[in-house]
């Protein structure tokens, strides 16, 4: 045997993608080179909120290089408004979940008023960056300064500046989820907490900023749109719409992408306004963000405020749950209900709570537009959820391990009727898993309890200050509506697979490849993939909300059954047996039982082929080629638990994390090399995220955090060794029980690390409910509490 | 602006030459005038590290310099790492290990690398972690980086050694 037959899902295969980025030849958007390309600047406002007198253009169109001046008002002339940005909700959900929403688009420039810094005033196209950079700084701007709101609570105060004057409102929002009785059910139980929980602003922060490239083909009135985002058909359904072309004559390609984590996930103005530029100048046009525009418009995120009671019994069984908080969706709406419905329904998290109640309110202001980034919703619901536990365990004196053990759904409570409905419109279905596992194996990776205990007690006793904080989550992945696949036997008798599924580093090359290969019993380098690009498959949702390895790997499953059954039909006729008699084996097709009675995947590739001497059986058409478009029955739950030991230096304020460990189940593992690199790469942003990212913007909206000198992303030395734990009990609702794992890793950090600190500062009576955790506030509160 | 000057260097031991503005950024003029695109503009102030190439044998921004600078300078950048079809040490180790991703940041990664196993050929993971602070990387969370980098350095003194 030539090893063929082994199963390639679950084996540590190194990356095909490897060699091109390890050489300089991977190819960014950054990096391509087309004849006579013209190069894009933007005029931004520096306001956070105005009404626009003139954008003068006059001596920017003037200067040397420049090729077209636009501002926010002749643009409005020459392109009609941009259409609806968000993704929608299916009518299940709409029809059941009590809600309303407002939907401000953002248009391609401002062209009426500015409601954020760096809204985009002008456009400039010139021969080079540098050209056009200078004659953005000729453009003559001037503001009718309006005072800023620059968070929830001031944008829904009575008396607020509006942003969007013809909704008469900044709450653009709401919608309420129940189940039980909360009320009742509060009022009857022993125990009662009320808290606030914040959860910062913080940001994607890929190392490749976005940018796009466009090319317009006057002779077949076609657009070519090279662009760094996570979601190829969608960025060419609006291009289409924009532009008024068919869809067919436009092109949307995602090159090497270099990081994507949400931030790149839904369609910008700049994607829609570049292509527009190309068709108007009939020549290429490029614009490359550079950090600070990203960090001053590209999507934020997170940036929420809970106010909960929690009702509980006095073994600490949760009895009831109240939760309302505000969401801050900057200036403008990108993704609808999408994140704060996302924390709704992930806040009770692996637990059993019977009576839950939690009502969202989106409020505008004059901050960057909110979009997801990595766990979309679901690490502000932990923080919350997983601050709550502990807090009831402080209120008990019990450990906050023993807590979560006696409110934990057990894996024989599986599947577990979660009583809400997903995004989808389905009902929520736990769908496997079991969680107090993971929560045992994640502390013994630590070293046990009872040990750190111990530890805990005799640092206390030399006036060190360790804790150990505990963060859980469960998350609905591979979300609907759904991925295609087309597979075709390629006449070489390869297997060439197309998908709208857009690779940021995921690894997707080398991970379809295995699947790919176990399907057909060839070798993964017998596989050839084309992803992220429009022209490959009709059909794609993009890669977004920790799915593509599900939904995916589910569409080729299927495709690849249609297409077998054709395959075996043709080879049936050449080897004149029956089709139930053929099996697949090393690159071939042969009789069950029959050694060497087999044709090549190539030679039944040349059988299906049309036209003359082809040995197709009578009834089986030409060519082997199948699509299918695979829609989930819903999503599909992964769980972690994630533990966390951190020495905090009472005089510094500084937190260092001794031990991280992270115990998950994502069902099947189809590579582990990679599995790891997403739980470790998750876990590093949301500790950034906890300890050292945040956006700070001032009363004015301005953003302070405006370089990464002062918006720290971690370095490694900020990064500790991060031990994993895999449990891996296969989703039952997809053919290879895979869950995705893509966002896990960001979602509990934020929680465990407010836990341990709290644990390692629980002397001093300190809580922490808000993030990030700032040295100079611990110092604050650990010097208030040392003089009471 | 004033008008385009003649800049010369050797870059991965080719001389090369080019025209450009005294103001041009040197990554612009290796990726626009050389078409040496493996080097990435990450940050464009200095902090990211990801434009990270040798400049007469010493790591440094290129970001932060301008192409007149380094008239008349050694350059290495990530195209210059592997030996033909033979990668580094450096970059099969990162393969080996799975410490890259997305790819972006990675040049510059290999480059400061580089840079550092020069002067200090065995170094503790805490050395690595602290030089390595120079270059962001938003995918890893750097433990497969920090594994690669200390298994490069034991290779590369075993091949020092044989030598």
């Amino acid at each position: 045997m030539t090893g063929i037959d082994v199963d390639y899902v679950g084996r540590a295969l190194l990356r095909r993608e490897d060699r091109r980025l390890l050489t300089g030849a991977g190819q960014f958007v950054a990096d391509l080179e087309l004849s006579r390309m013209l190069h894009v600047a933007f005029v931004r406002s520096p306001l956070a909120h105005g009404r626009i007198r003139t954008v003068d253009l006059r001596a920017a169109a003037a200067a040397p290089g420049v090729v077209l001046a636009l501002n926010g008002a002749d643009l409005l002339r020459l392109v009609p408004p941009a259409p609806d940005a968000q993704l929608s909700l299916p009518s299940k959900w709409t029809a059941a979940v009590q809600h309303d929403f407002l939907n401000p688009q953002q248009p391609l420039l401002a062209h009426d008023k500015v409601r954020f810094v760096g809204e985009p005033l002008a456009v400039i196209v010139a021969d080079s960056r540098y050209a056009a950079e200078d004659a953005a700084e000729l453009a003559n701007v001037e503001l009718d300064p309006l005072p800023a709101v620059v968070d929830a609570a001031g944008a829904l105060a009575a008396g607020a500046p509006i942003l969007h004057e013809h909704f008469g409102t900044n709450r653009i929002g709401h919608f309420t989820i129940t189940k039980g009785d909360v009320a009742a059910s509060l009022a009857a139980a022993p125990h009662r907490l009320r808290r606030r929980f914040v959860h910062h602003r913080y940001a994607a922060m890929p190392m490749e900023c976005r940018g796009v490239v466009a090319a317009y083909d006057a002779r077949s009135d076609a657009m070519t749109i090279w662009s760094a985002t996570q979601v190829v058909h969608w960025l060419r359904r609006e291009a289409a719409h924009v532009l008024q072309m068919p869809e067919a004559r436009v092109r949307c390609i995602a090159l090497d992408v270099g990081g994507g984590f949400g931030v790149k996930g839904h369609v910008y103005p700049e994607d829609l306004l570049i292509p527009f530029l190309a068709r108007r100048l009939g020549r290429p046009v490029r614009w490359i963000e550079d950090r600070h525009e990203h960090l001053l418009c590209s999507a934020h995120s997170r940036d929420q405020v809970h106010d909960v009671e929690i009702g509980f019994d006095d073994d600490g069984h949760i009895l009831a749950l109240d939760d309302a908080f505000t969401a801050d969706s900057g200036a403008w709406n990108t993704l609808g209900a999408g994140i704060a419905y996302n924390t709704a329904v992930h806040l009770p998290g692996p637990y059993k709570i019977a009576n839950y109640s939690s009502s969202a309110t989106i409020a505008v202001t004059n901050k960057v537009p909110n979009s997801a980034y990595r766990g979309a919703g679901r690490p502000e619901a932990a923080f919350v959820m997983e601050r709550l536990v502990d807090l009831v365990a402080a209120e008990l004196k019990l450990e906050p391990a023993e807590i979560r053990r006696r409110n934990m759904i057990r894996a024989d409570e599986m599947p577990y009727h979660a009583g809400l409905l997903y995004r989808d419109g389905e009902p929520i279905v736990y769908d496997s898993g079991d969680y107090p596992e993971a929560l045992e194996k994640a502390l013994d990776a630590v070293g046990g309890l009872v040990a750190f205990r111990r530890h805990q007690a005799e640092e206390r006793q030399r006036g060190r200050y360790v804790g150990l904080g505990i963060g859980c989550y469960v998350e609905g992945t591979g979300v609907g509506p759904f991925e295609g696949a087309t597979v075709r036997l390629d006449p070489g008798g390869k297997i060439y697979v197309a998908s709208g599924a857009c690779p940021q580093g995921q690894g997707m090359e080398t991970v379809f490849a295995q699947i790919v290969a176990d399907q057909w019993r060839v070798s993964p380098d017998d596989v050839v993939l084309a992803l992220a690009d429009t022209a490959a498959i009709a059909m794609g949702f993009g890669t977004i909300a920790s799915r593509s390895t599900v939904t995916l790997s589910a569409a080729i499953h299927h495709a690849s059954g249609k297409l077998r059954d054709k395959v075996f039909a043709v080879a049936a006729n050449m080897l004149e047996c029956a089709p139930a008699d053929l099996e697949l084996r090393d690159s071939s097709v042969g009789i069950v039982g029959v050694p060497g009675a087999a044709v090549s995947l190539a030679k039944i590739a040349a059988a299906a082929r049309p036209g003359w001497d082809h040995s197709r059986p009578s009834g089986v058409d030409a060519g082997l080629e199948e699509t299918h478009y695979w829609e989930p029955p819903t999503v599909t739950w992964s769980y972690a638990v994630h533990v966390a030991i951190v020495d905090v230096d009472p005089d510094l304020g500084r937190v260092s994390v001794a031990r991280y460990a992270v115990a998950h189940d994502c069902g099947t593992v189809v590579n582990p090399l990679l599995l790891d690199g997403q739980i470790a790469g998750g876990t590093a942003q949301g500790l950034g995220g906890v300890l050292l990212e945040e956006l700070v913007y001032d009363e004015s909206g301005q953003l302070l955090t405006g370089s990464l000198m002062d918006y720290l992303v971690p370095t490694a030395s900020d990064v500790p060794e991060i031990a994993m734990i895999h449990l891996a009990a296969p989703s039952p609702l997809n053919p290879l029980g895979v869950k995705g794992v893509g966002e896990g890793g960001a979602v509990a950090p934020p929680a465990a690390i407010a836990n341990a600190v709290g644990d390692a500062l629980a002397p001093f009576g300190i809580e922490i409910n808000r993030t990030p955790i700032r040295p100079e506030e611990l110092v604050a509160a650990i010097r208030a509490a040392r003089s009471r | 602006m004033s008008s385009p000057v003649e800049v010369r260097m050797i870059v991965n031991g080719t001389p090369r030459a080019g025209r450009c503005e005294p103001r041009k950024l040197l990554i612009d003029f290796l990726r626009e005038e050389l078409g040496l695109t493996g080097t990435h503009a990450g940050c464009e102030h200095g902090v990211c590290g990801a434009c990270t190439i040798l400049v007469d044998g010493v790591a440094a921004r290129s970001c932060l310099m301008f192409a007149v600078q380094a008239d008349g300078a050694t350059l290495t950048t990530v195209e210059g790492l592997a030996d033909g079809d033979e990668l580094h040490p450096l970059q099969q180790a990162f393969h080996r290990h799975h410490a890259l991703q997305c790819g972006f940041c990675t040049p510059g990664m290999l480059i400061a690398a580089l840079d550092f196993l020069a002067t200090n050929p065995e170094p503790s993971e805490a050395e690595i972690r602290d030089a390595l602070s120079a270059v962001l990387c938003r995918c890893t969370g750097y433990q497969n980086i920090v594994k690669a980098v200390a298994d490069a350095a034991e290779k590369m003194r075993a091949a020092g050694g044989a030598s």
